[in-house]
């Protein structure tokens, strides 16, 4: 059985998904764990790809901390396990 | 906008025999929105919460015990593949609402792991929908939602939730993890219910 | 160059091919023209977008292989058993092929000339391809920033880039190290994957300034950031991209 394979990827998997709705790049953000209050840069979160969408959660308790789904028409956007996004103001 | 690749065809191929924009798999795909629970059928435990609160539970031995059935049923994942003619072995949900008591319409799935998606009632009842807990003749792995998963398979895979722990009735029909990001809320293959407003 | 690439609304365009060129048996380099293209940074990725008649689609994200020189953009795709989009990068696309990219895309696993301190860089697999337009960045910039490539391969045969990295690795500013986990060349008698003797041995040790780029599959990226941090490295200089055997939503 491949369960104790790891299937997740981390944050940069979504920069492409995260880039087309926001006008700055994402996976340098810190982000805060609404679910154990652990900070870090969001290209570290743990992203799973394969799934209707794309889940990012937190590498230190696994609550999840963003979705997005893309739809033909619309995406969805699901940002209520982070806290805060922090992002710098000097790209 | 849109081009075609040059020579792409995609791994599937899609069959008049099934749902709209979904293709066949002969393998078993394995999605997953987060990290693989490993449940041991000694902690298993699955519960039905009424409307009204009162709690109906069983343990992996009591579930057991219950009347099993061997079904065939194709699957059709909301990310457009399908799988036909699966077999599973799995306890009715009619049996497990046999001594259950609710007028609520609506019911929540709830899992290990935290995932949930939401279900009209009588789309589990009357022989459409079973807590399965055998693939193909072997106890149900880990990666596909053992040790039991809840097969609801005349709608989208996503209703079919793994490693299933528990049912929760209301009168109000509440969204769940897929639902509340834009998947629809039923999500019937056949009417192609993929996105909310489908 | 970057305020440009950073500050707009990005979505799909399409790009032709110009050029492919076979790095293994399982591993292709794409040159693609993109009009659009508005320059990248070494280590960052795009998202490839392939549509069949039917409508169907199937989209990944690939590391970009080359150094920003005004023009024109590379990718290196591994062919990944059983795929859906690899075969079809590394055996269908021709000369001439449109295909669609988004991006570049990604802010944190980049290397800047600017940017101070030496850089270890360590790759496992295709997890190479970053590095890779990270060393040739650092060419194109005639850098002195010492480098650092430890390089996980399974056997000689599998090592992409082999004759750009030996030109790379005349400079004496790089430094680079083949480690083989299933079959060495003659003459090299380690067969094994990297482990804690092996850091100590070839790589810098913890400074203050030092950045680590970590790249390759999941199972390799954990394993390999954990002995930097045990063996004292600061996690926040430690920066990791991972990717798994589909790469993609399915």
């Amino acid at each position: 059985m491949s369960a104790d394979v790891p299937t997740y990827l981390d944050g940069n998997a979504a920069a492409g998904a995260l880039r087309e709705v926001f006008a700055v790049d994402l996976t340098a953000a810190i982000g805060k764990c609404t679910g154990c209050g652990h900070s870090a840069v969001f290209a570290e979160a743990h992203v799973y790809v394969d799934a209707p969408g794309m889940v990012a959660r937190c590498p230190g308790c696994d609550n999840v901390l963003l979705r997005v789904v893309s739809t033909p028409n619309d995406t969805y956007l699901d940002l209520r396990g982070l806290t805060y996004l922090r992002i710098s103001n000097t790209p | 906008m849109g081009i075609i690749s040059p020579g792409f065809t995609g791994r599937g191929r899609s069959g008049s025999d099934l749902p709209p924009g979904q293709y066949l798999t002969q393998d078993f795909p394995v999605l997953s929105a987060g990290p693989t629970p490993h449940v041991l059928p000694e902690h298993w435990e699955f519960t039905i919460a009424t409307e009204s609160g009162e709690m109906h539970r069983w343990d992996w031995a009591a579930f057991q015990r219950l009347p099993a059935e061997e079904i065939t049923r194709d699957l059709h994942c909301v990310t457009r593949w399908s799988k036909l003619a699966t077999d599973w072995k799995g306890v009715s949900l009619d049996a497990l609402f046999e001594d259950v008591e609710t007028a609520a319409d609506f019911v929540m799935a709830h899992s290990y792991g935290g995932y949930t998606t939401n279900l009209p009632l009588e789309d589990l009842l009357d022989g459409q929908a079973w807590i399965a807990y055998q693939y193909d003749g072997e106890p149900l792995a880990a990666e596909h939602g053992g040790p039991a998963r809840l097969l609801v398979p005349h709608l989208y895979l996503w209703k079919s939730a793994k490693w299933v722990r528990g049912l929760v009735l209301s009168d109000t029909d509440d969204l769940g993890f897929w639902e509340t990001a834009g998947y629809h809320e039923y999500g019937d293959p056949w009417k192609e219910q993929r996105y909310a407003g489908d | 160059m970057e305020r440009t690439a950073l500050r707009r609304r990005l979505t799909w365009q399409v790009g032709t091919v110009t050029e492919v060129r076979d790095e293994t048996e399982t591993a292709r380099t794409i040159v693609l023209d993109a009009p659009d293209w508005p320059g990248h940074l070494a280590g960052q990725h795009v998202d490839v977008r392939l549509t069949a008649p039917d409508g169907y689609r199937a989209s990944r994200s690939y590391s970009i292989s080359s150094a920003w020189t005004g023009e024109g953009v590379e990718l290196t795709v591994e062919q990944v058993p059983d795929g859906e989009v690899s075969p079809y990068l590394v055996e269908v696309l021709k000369v001439g092929d449109p295909l669609e990219l988004r991006g570049p895309v990604g802010g944190w696993f980049v290397w800047r000339p600017e940017q101070a301190g030496p850089i270890q860089l360590i790759g496992g697999g295709s997890g190479v391809v970053p590095l890779m337009a990270m060393l040739r960045a650092h060419g194109t910039a005639a850098s002195t920033t010492p480098v650092r490539l430890l390089y996980s391969v399974r056997r000689p045969a599998s090592v992409i880039y082999v004759k750009d990295l030996k030109e790379l690795a005349a400079s004496e500013d790089v430094d680079l190290t083949f480690v083989y986990t299933r079959e060495a060349p003659a003459g090299e008698p380690r067969v094994g994957r990297i482990d804690a003797a092996l850091l100590q041995a070839k790589a810098f040790a913890p400074a203050d300034d030092l950045t680590t780029y970590v790249c390759g599959p999941t199972p390799f990226v954990e394993a390999v950031a954990d002995l930097l941090v045990t063996g004292g490295h600061d996690p926040a200089r430690v920066r990791t991209e991972r990717f798994g055997p589909t790469g993609g939503p399915r």
